[in-house]
């Protein structure tokens, strides 16, 4: 069990930063997700946590201790990679008791160990299996088996699930999760899925050309994105962005846009003025013949439970979330109501959310 | 933007087996002029082999295949005139999106001047908004805009039916996404014959004017989106369509108004499903764990030992170990074999 502390911690390649001044905590036995599209960093973050790469600068604190240039095996950290690599010729029980055998442990120790572990990863019937016959989920279980027998202190997984396919992905995800919620092992799991790291994580960190852009509660980052690229990361759909020029000042609670006020939460900020953007999730918006923010559906997406209708407006394409109930058909002119309660205001030109009185109902839980 | 008329599809009792494996038994199918239809099904139902055998890259054991109205069972697959798109996007790799884009027009056979080469590569390439990719190669383009030059390769045909197998599932989710419109809207505006197969409910829901469920080798059942959704005709059918997955629950576990008789499981989707704090007179279940999605949860629940999912609202105040009461609003039942049982029959 640990806390893992990163500090200001950085890393160069050549003239590429890699990753830049990043500071986070990740709280002893939390399941901990770093989000974000390929080369935002990271993999390399992860690999400078494992003692893979050694940081260009700042630490990293294992439970306080300072880890940052001790190498990876005296980390007492389990890496899992993304193609789990088994030993072909072996059965499941020498595959998963491995690790222990290599530090010497005895026959007896290393036996009970490894029955433990396969019972709650649940394969303990196929102990005496070759691995050559197992099924992909099986194998997978092996393998973070190999991972987890050695009870180190935590663990790292570089998108686990990356080569499966979706249906399975997400049986997985939920097994993970329980295996997480049975040991209780400080995780950091990598992945550039949103929903994996919504559906897993105790908290996120989203990254984004090398630096942090937001941490937080899964919640909390999908209902109050700091910047344009994290409300567009979240969500499927994710966040719909009305861009617009104008001006908001503090205490202002509607924006006009193109002529028509629309309401949003207080701005609790200075303001900004140019280039702004409304920001709002499809599920906050609904068909309302009196709005005079008007467009003409050009897609309905039907999904069962609910439909994904997208109409064009003069602001651009807005995906609403409505029940399959609701009338709605390609050509349709259609009026739009936003939940103004709900919506982020956002300064088009550097992306940042401006805050608002939604903040601080986020904050208040 | 075509001209030629447009053709329907028909497969008439065809089965094909390889070996040992049946992949397609018995199957019966007719998509019609302008139609999209859609073949659902996990890998190894026997999707491929249909399409395979409608373009004439496999002949079926039994049974015809009709295009236009024409019997082309022992045709071979140049004078069918459909088009494939494949899931792996092929390409010539040295040469640029036109010239791409152009090469099934300047088959000997066409014989068509550069001039309506031009302008129907040009129509394309807007259809698909690539004007500006036109003079890029192959290879300098991203996953997205390689497969709509593959489906442009298709389009530049006017072939008489459009054969699709999985053309989506090698992109990833927010590109899959756009594209799922994109293919709709191309098809409501040229009008196209299409027969899409692929593994992906949603593609399946969002795409097609009918779905067809498949099954080892079998096609299950057909109806629009909505029919299979609100009517499934089996336990199997219903747990093809809607996330989460259907509950599939024992009769009897939770109170209902009116079961028919013979009902021996409960098919309850999540808007079949109502969660209230435990109330002392409904059954009440655990929640286990909570899965974020954002604009909704998954709640996971256990009640008498059976696993249920269910959505609800992420500011619902819930939490993992709460106990809640559970009730049905008018869920699907099934039979032993798992038939549905309609209510209005009992």
């Amino acid at each position: 069990m640990a806390e893992i502390k990163l500090e200001s911690l950085s890393k160069v390649f050549g003239s590429f930063a890699a990753v830049r001044e990043l500071t986070l905590t990740v709280a002893d036995g939390s399941f901990f997700v770093v989000l974000g599209p390929s080369g935002c960093g990271k993999t390399t973050t992860l690999r400078m946590i494992a003692g893979l790469e050694l940081p260009s600068s700042g630490r990293i604190l294992l439970d306080g201790d300072d880890v940052s240039g001790r190498r990876a095996a005296a980390r007492d950290i389990a890496f899992v990679f993304q193609l789990f690599a088994l030993y072909p010729h072996m059965n499941v029980r020498r595959n998963i008791g491995f690790p222990l055998r290599c530090q010497n442990l005895p026959r007896a120790a290393v036996r009970g160990r490894v029955e433990e572990t396969a019972r709650l990863l649940r394969i303990d019937h196929l102990l005496d299996r070759r691995v050559g016959g197992l099924s992909g989920g099986d194998r997978q279980r092996v393998a973070l088996g190999r991972a987890i027998v050695r009870t180190p202190k935590a663990f790292l997984m570089d998108e686990p699930l990356g080569a499966l396919d979706a249906e399975f992905r997400r049986l997985m995800c939920g097994e993970l999760r329980e295996l997480h919620n049975r040991i209780g092992a400080t995780t950091v799991y990598i992945t550039h899925d949103q929903v994996e790291a919504m559906a897993m994580a105790d908290c996120i960190a989203v990254m984004n050309g090398g630096a942090l852009e937001q941490v937080g509660l899964p919640q909390e980052i999908y209902d109050w994105p700091r910047s344009m690229f994290v409300a567009d990361f979240l969500g499927t759909p994710p966040m719909n962005f009305l861009e617009f020029a104008g001006a908001v000042r503090r205490g202002d609670r509607y924006v006009r846009v193109n002529g028509s006020a629309i309401g949003i939460p207080e701005l609790r900020e200075e303001g900004a003025e140019g280039a702004l953007a409304l920001g709002v999730r499809p599920e906050h918006v609904s068909l309302d013949d009196a709005s005079s923010l008007r467009g003409r559906v050009f897609a309905v997406e039907y999904l069962g439970t609910t439909q994904i209708v997208t109409i064009a407006t003069s602001h651009g394409q807005v995906k609403a979330r409505l029940p399959s109930s609701a009338p709605a058909r390609i050509g349709d002119m259609v009026g739009l109501s936003l939940d103004h309660r709900r919506l982020s205001v956002f300064d088009a030109t550097s992306g940042r959310a401006l805050q608002t009185a939604l903040h601080e109902g986020a904050a208040l839980g | 933007m075509r001209g030629l008329p447009l053709a329907d599809l028909k497969l008439k009792e065809v089965s094909k087996r390889f070996g040992d494996v049946e992949a397609v038994r018995d199957l019966s199918l007719s998509v019609a002029d302008g139609e999209f239809v859609v073949l659902l099904g996990p890998t190894g139902a026997g999707k491929t082999t249909t399409l395979r055998v409608i373009a004439g890259l496999e002949r079926p054991d039994m049974g015809d295949v009709f295009i236009d109205g024409r019997i082309v069972t022992g045709q071979p697959p140049a004078q069918r005139d459909v088009a494939y798109v494949f899931q792996q996007y092929s390409l010539y790799p040295h040469l640029t999106v036109y010239d791409n884009l152009a090469f099934p027009l300047r088959s000997p056979a066409r014989r068509l001047n550069e001039r309506d080469v031009r302008r129907r590569v040009q129509q394309v390439a807007a259809l698909l908004r690539i004007e500006q990719k036109l003079g890029s190669r192959a290879t300098h383009l991203s996953g997205g805009e390689m497969q709509r030059v593959a489906i442009g390769r298709a389009l530049v045909r006017e072939p008489a039916a459009y054969l699709m197998d999985e053309p989506l599932s090698s992109l990833d989710a927010k590109l899959r996404a756009d594209l799922r419109v994109e293919l709709k809207r191309i098809q409501l505006e040229v009008g196209g014959t299409i027969l899409y197969v692929t593994h992906d409910q949603i593609e399946a829901m969002t795409m097609a004017d009918r779905i067809g469920v498949i099954q080892h080798g079998r096609l299950v059942q057909v109806g629009t989106p909505r029919e299979i959704y609100e009517h499934p005709c089996n336990a199997y059918v219903a747990g093809r369509l809607g996330m989460p997955p259907i509950n599939l629950i024992p009769a009897g576990l939770l109170r209902t108004e009116a079961a028919p008789s013979g009902a021996h499981t409960v098919g309850a989707r999540t808007e079949h499903l109502r969660i209230s704090a435990a109330n002392g007179h409904d059954p009440v279940a655990e929640v286990r764990w909570i899965e974020h999605l954002g604009d909704q949860n998954h709640v996971h629940l256990i009640l008498a030992g059976q696993a249920l999912v269910t959505l609800a609202d992420p500011r619902q105040p819930l939490r993992a170990g709460d106990r809640v009461s559970l009730e049905l609003a008018d869920p699907l039942y099934f039979d032993a074999s798992g038939k549905r049982l309609d209510i209005n029959w009992r």
